[in-house]
């Protein structure tokens, strides 16, 4: 199948790699000219341009997974400028599997917003498209200052998406979310300047170069502007202390946006994990390693404290907060120990853990909803309400309760169908988030885990690893304690109200993420295999900076002399 | 030169990040503004700090760093103005809402605290 695709993509290269951030731009510059009330046409446009995004995405994909080198490494040029000079966008098989997956929530979280969320408030399409363009630019651009801009374009929709549907809850949990992330811009930039101070550069693959290079009185300075940059990438992918923000903004988030915002904090993973293998390998002299053990103890700080997070939480959408944390917390530690066979455990872990949790948030609002006194209020549960879904009291027998004959109440009554289906995806759920068999939240554990008890003969496993490995294993006893507590309170229990309403189009897009979970279950070989492929190109960073650095414009009228080519070759 | 431009930078920085940890949502914005501008300052002056100096190259002159100022931290400073701007534009108006929501500008909505 794959052999027709790759005729098809062929001729369409390397100009595809930037179609995933201009087709959401022009998208969403086309959505700002149809009025709110023509919400249908919105609405398909969006879903139509969302749907050719996956198609370009899962192409890309295919193109980079090609073992040999000429796909693995796609430069494009946007300005044709000569490349530590001139932004340049770097397709490889990360930012191809990054793409696959923002594509694919953000199909699923507009297909659901559709139903209702879409008509909350004014441009959520918009603001939805240039949501999606930012994290596309994110995981494409090879430059430090674009990524800067790519993060800001991606924040600024995100408060948008935040405080959609507004009132009092959300309103209050996006000023927090505002100022925190202002802050951390300000930090972004005071680290990329710092850095260009020191190395005069902020191409990712220069920097690279370079950075064995600097001299020992710079070092400190390259260094420190380095751990500024850290701090705010930190702060996106919550790594506690920073993290104190994400529970309250995204459990307040619309369902739709908040399974979208599953997706930025592994930007901030993603960010690690390319300048740590790119700009810290064990070529970089006396940088090497920088600030790998601050990433393994911060993470396993975030691992610990997401767990006793969902142990204390009561609401669904909060815990499905900690969750990302959880997630956040085991992604930072393996980017931290720095060795790819974690890494490629921790690569099949990533999309499954984002879309099992992008699914959660999307359930939340349905299991919210059912118990709501107002189904169609599209409020944001107050943060304070955090209690129990129903009082105990309820329990209690009713007058003239029908016993049996034991004198026991005979409560059984058929569970609703919709219930029943809300239940059943809380199941997959539970099992992907806790990480149990057979769902893909088990392979990515056990992945993990024994490569790291896979050591050479004679060499220990480390006291390190031992922390990690429990950590690991009680965050999931702890989900999966924290998630049957919930679905028992709210599933198991007698509902005075009739059963809630499901509609399609809502249930649709879990059961999709739940499926593809399923589907990263039966294939997890070929996964795992890409997965193992990728980590090794990571810590191997020669290709990729070779490919950028080898970069050449194409060749224009004004450009020629300097590239030192003969005047025939020039397109007329 | 550079001791007047690193005094600027760090009183600008040390009001804006008092200010930011201010209950009032007015004072949060302030400093916000000047933190930025505390970093504004100090991305230009990653570039080297240099005197009647330009950044556009001028025909028989050497083409180094010693004859001209460097561009890219202007160019970068230049971005980061305009998306400084609009954040805090967007964080004036959610300022509203909340003042609209709870009728007090405390940044956790919760009345006279001080």
């Amino acid at each position: 199948m794959t052999a027709w695709l790759l005729t098809l993509i062929e001729p369409l290269m390397p100009h595809l790699s930037i179609a995933p951030i201009l087709l959401p731009l022009l998208t969403a510059s086309a959505l700002l000219f149809l009025t709110e009330r023509r919400s249908r046409a919105k609405a398909a446009l969006s879903l139509f341009s969302a749907a050719l995004n996956l198609g370009v995405a899962i192409a890309l994909f295919v193109w980079t997974a090609q073992s040999d080198d000429r796909h693995a490494y796609t430069v494009y040029q946007p300005g044709n400028w000569d490349v530590p000079f001139g932004i340049v966008l770097v397709l490889d098989r990360l930012s191809a599997m990054m793409l696959v997956l923002v594509s694919t929530v953000g199909l699923m979280s507009l297909l659901y917003s559709v139903a209702r969320w879409h008509k909350g408030g004014v441009h959520f399409h918009p603001l939805f498209q240039v949501q999606l363009m930012g994290l596309s630019g994110a995981f494409l651009t090879g430059d430090i200052f674009n990524l800067f801009v790519f993060f800001e374009v991606m924040l600024a929709a995100s408060y948008g998406l935040l405080l959609h549907g507004s009132g009092p809850a959300r309103v209050k949990a996006g000023l927090h979310y505002l100022a925190i992330n202002l802050v951390a811009s300000s930090l972004f930039l005071l680290g990329a300047a710092l850095i260009y101070g020191v190395t005069g550069t902020l191409n990712m693959a220069d920097l690279a170069a370079k950075i064995p290079l600097v001299s020992g009185a710079d070092r400190p300075l390259l260094h420190a502007g380095c751990a500024i940059l850290a701090v705010a990438f930190l702060a996106k992918a919550a790594m506690w202390p920073l993290n104190a923000w994400l529970v309250p903004a995204y459990s307040s988030a619309s369902a739709p946006s908040g399974a979208v915002f599953a997706l930025l904090t592994k930007v901030g993973i993603y960010v690690l994990l390319r300048l740590s293998t790119l700009l810290f390998s064990p070529e970089a002299g006396a940088s090497a390693g920088f600030g790998s053990t601050w990433l393994v103890g911060g993470g396993m700080l975030t691992l610990a404290f997401g767990a006793i997070g969902m142990l204390g939480s009561q609401r669904p959408a909060r815990l499905a907060g900690f969750a990302v944390i959880v997630s956040s917390g085991t992604l930072m530690a393996v980017v931290g120990l720095g060795r790819p066979e974690v890494t490629a455990g921790a690569l099949y872990y990533l999309p499954t853990s984002t879309l099992g949790i992008a699914a959660f948030f999307l359930l939340t609002e349905l299991m919210d909803r059912s118990r709501s006194s107002d189904p169609g209020g599209r409020g944001a549960p107050e943060d304070e309400e955090d209690h129990l879904p129903f009082a105990l009291a309820e329990l209690d027998l009713a007058r003239g309760a029908n016993l049996d004959d034991d004198e026991e109440a005979l409560i059984g009554q058929p569970i609703p169908a919709s219930i029943a289906l809300l239940g059943l995806a809380f199941i997959c759920c539970t099992l992907l988030l806790a990480g149990l068999p057979p769902l893909a939240g088990f392979i990515g554990k056990f992945a993990m885990l024994s490569a790291l008890l896979a050591l050479p003969a004679g060499v220990d496993v480390s006291t390190i690893d031992w922390l990690f490995l429990g950590l690991l294993i009680t965050s999931g006893l702890f989900a999966l304690i924290a998630l049957s507590r919930t679905g028992i309170r709210f599933f198991w229990t007698p509902l005075d109200r009739k059963a809630p309403m499901l509609s399609t189009v809502e249930y649709l897009p879990i059961a999709v993420l739940i499926g593809l979970c399923a589907f990263f279950t039966v294939r997890a070989e070929p996964l795992m295999q890409y997965a193992q492929r990728t980590a090794q190109a990571l810590y191997e960073p020669h290709g990729y900076i070779r490919a950028v650095l080898s970069a050449q414009p194409l060749p224009t009228a004004t450009n020629v002399d300097r590239l030192g080519l003969p005047r025939t070759e020039v397109p007329q | 030169m550079e001791i007047v431009m690193a005094i600027a930078i760090g009183v600008l920085t040390t009001c804006g990040v008092w200010l930011m940890l201010r209950p009032r949502t007015y004072q949060v914005i302030m400093g916000l503004c000047l933190l930025s501008y505390g970093v504004n300052l100090f991305i230009f002056s990653a570039g080297r700090l240099a005197v009647d100096s330009e950044p556009v190259l001028v025909p028989g002159v050497a083409t180094t760093l010693q004859n001209y100022t460097d561009p890219m931290p202007q160019a970068l400073v230049l971005t980061a103005i305009v998306i400084g701007f609009a954040m805090t534009a967007l964080f004036l108006v959610v300022l509203l809402a909340q003042r609209g929501f709870f009728g007090n500008d405390h940044v956790d909505g919760q009345g006279d605290a001080e």
